[in-house]
């Protein structure tokens, strides 16, 4: 090789797409995308304007958050997406284990292995807000209706995740347990049961978490919870109020965080 | 290994008394919580409602079908608007997120004690906010409309998008970083040829994922009057209109099945 085909040629890293057509392809796709979108976007930018000086009025209330004058609405709103939070997850731990046993494949049948999943399934996709809709307009305005929507959302949460560590269990221990002449329950508490235990407790820590977290949207629809009294200060502009609620969220939130992480080092 | 004796006979025991011991209190203060937390939600439910809910449930699905389908034809452009506030969001978020991410890693950060906490505090707070209630504070500032839906996606996703792009960063190896540094690359140039090659994977997958949830969620940022199908949505609840919820719900549910299905191929193609 020559010195001046050497300095020619430049080294470059290889692209994340290897082939160049579909490479180009998907660049052209998004700008056309891209242009559409931002061409059919209506935006009244005068309102956004105008709305500057309510975002700055947002900022300056985190930076002087009014616990007191709504202090009733808050702290009971918060008990209640606590109270809330901790109802449904205990609730729908009670109800995941049964059908994240029958969605592994290893343990369930075929007919009740797809029962199972499906139930996983439409669990997944619905979105919580729009279960709680369903639950306000059946079991009427309140924490009950929350309950119910968070239990419903943990179920395809935790079921789906604990039927795929059954499945990843060692087969080792089951297979010894039945060697023993054991029965179906006797296999679950001694083969199966050790195995997956660390990690159902640290996937229902989480899941308390993420519960804390979507008890306080719900509330908006009217399922309980802080949602409603947030709902409510940001509708009157009161953002000092509404900044005191989000810290205490974020307050909580981080507690949870820290908590359950020390918990699941623990036990894992 | 713990032994009891019961009568003579020597038996097994998984744990130690203590730990056994230990183990009953956590349920016991466990139980004892969820109990009361029931008394509670029980004291504020208003039970007539609730034995009426199988009637209720189903009076409302005998107003629910059949689907109104005539009104697929004015749902056409506000999913649209769905697609754009999930896309656009999700784009707009990749762009703090990524020195986010940087600057909260611990083998990439300028400063573990000062930046890296700051770093931090922003994906917690990002992240312990649901994007309907940043929707809530972005309707309530800069009105109602697509853009507030925009942002309130936006400013969710950077928390998600930074933490799971900083946790692979840290978890890179150290091997090619050592190398570049060793032919007396500078900083960004180990940046940009040490470690981005190695996350930029990981990187594609998280965002295809998050815009997969972005999709799900921007479905009912409506509701709060931040644009999109969740609009129309809440239009028909107010009104009882059901069977036009029906074809709203078929909507979401085949646009939420749809981009699950392009996100795990999408996934699958890169990892």
């Amino acid at each position: 090789m020559t010195g001046a085909a050497a300095a020619a040629r430049r080294w470059a890293p290889p692209p994340l797409i290897a082939s160049a057509w579909l490479r180009r392809g998907l660049a052209l796709g998004a700008a056309i995308y891209l242009a559409l979108a931002l061409g059919t976007l209506r935006v009244n930018w005068r309102r956004v304007w105008e709305g500057l000086d309510r975002g700055g009025a947002f900022v300056v209330g985190f930076a002087r958050p009014d616990f007191v004058s709504r202090w009733v609405e808050i702290s009971e709103g918060i008990l209640e997406g606590l109270v809330m939070t901790v109802t449904a997850t205990a609730v729908g731990i009670l109800i995941s284990v049964p059908i994240g046993l029958g969605a592994a494949r290893n343990l369930a049948p075929l007919p009740v292995y797809l029962a199972c999943r499906g139930i996983v399934a439409a669990s997944r996709t619905l979105q919580e807000v729009i279960v709680a809709i369903f639950f306000v307009a059946m079991f009427g305005f309140g924490p009950l209706a929350g309950v119910l929507t968070l239990s419903f959302a943990t179920v395809g949460f935790l079921a789906k995740l604990l039927a795929e560590d059954i499945e990843d269990t060692d087969p080792a221990p089951a297979e010894a347990v039945r060697a023993t002449g054991a029965s179906w329950l006797q296999l679950l508490n001694y083969g199966i049961q050790p195995q997956v235990m660390p990690r159902l407790i640290g996937l229902s820590l989480y899941r308390l978490d993420i519960n804390f977290r979507e008890s306080a949207v719900i509330g908006i629809v009217g399922a309980g919870g802080i949602g409603a009294t947030l709902n409510t200060a940001f509708d009157r502009y009161e953002y000092a109020t509404a900044a005191a609620i989000l810290m205490t969220i974020i307050a909580i939130v981080m507690t949870a965080e820290y908590g359950s992480g020390l918990i699941r080092r623990r036990v894992q | 290994m713990p032994v009891r004796e019961v009568a003579g006979v020597r038996d097994w025991q998984r744990r130690a008394r203590g730990r056994r011991l230990l183990g009953w209190l956590g349920w016991l203060g466990g139980t004892a919580v969820v109990v009361a937390s029931w008394q509670a939600i029980s004291a504020h439910t208003m039970w007539t409602f609730v034995w009426d809910a199988p009637v209720q449930g189903a009076d409302l699905a005998s107003r629910m079908f059949p689907p109104r389908w005539a009104y697929t034809a004015r749902l056409w452009r506000p999913l649209w608007d769905t697609l754009n506030i999930a896309t656009l969001g999700t784009l707009a978020a990749l762009v703090p997120a990524v020195p986010v991410a940087f600057l909260a890693a611990r083998n990439t950060t300028p400063s573990a004690t000062l930046i890296r906490p700051a770093a931090l505090l922003v994906i917690v707070s990002s992240r312990s906010i649901n994007s309907l209630i940043w929707a809530l504070l972005l309707v309530s500032v800069i009105g109602p409309g697509v853009l507030a839906g925009i942002v309130a996606i936006a400013l969710r996703s950077i928390g998600f998008v930074a933490k799971l792009l900083y946790e692979a960063i840290e978890e890179i190896d150290r091997a090619p970083v050592e190398a570049v540094t060793a032919t007396g690359a500078g900083r960004g140039q180990v940046v940009s040829y040490g470690i981005v090659p190695q996350v930029l994977p990981a990187f594609a997958g998280i965002s295809v994922f998050r815009w997969d949830i972005n999709i799900r969620e921007s479905t009912v940022l409506g509701l709060v009057g931040a644009g999109g199908i969740g609009l129309e949505l809440q239009a028909s609840v107010n009104v009882l209109a059901w069977p036009q919820v029906t074809m709203i719900f078929l909507l979401v549910l085949a646009t939420v099945i749809v981009s699950e299905w392009v996100s795990a191929r999408v996934r699958h193609a890169i990892i």
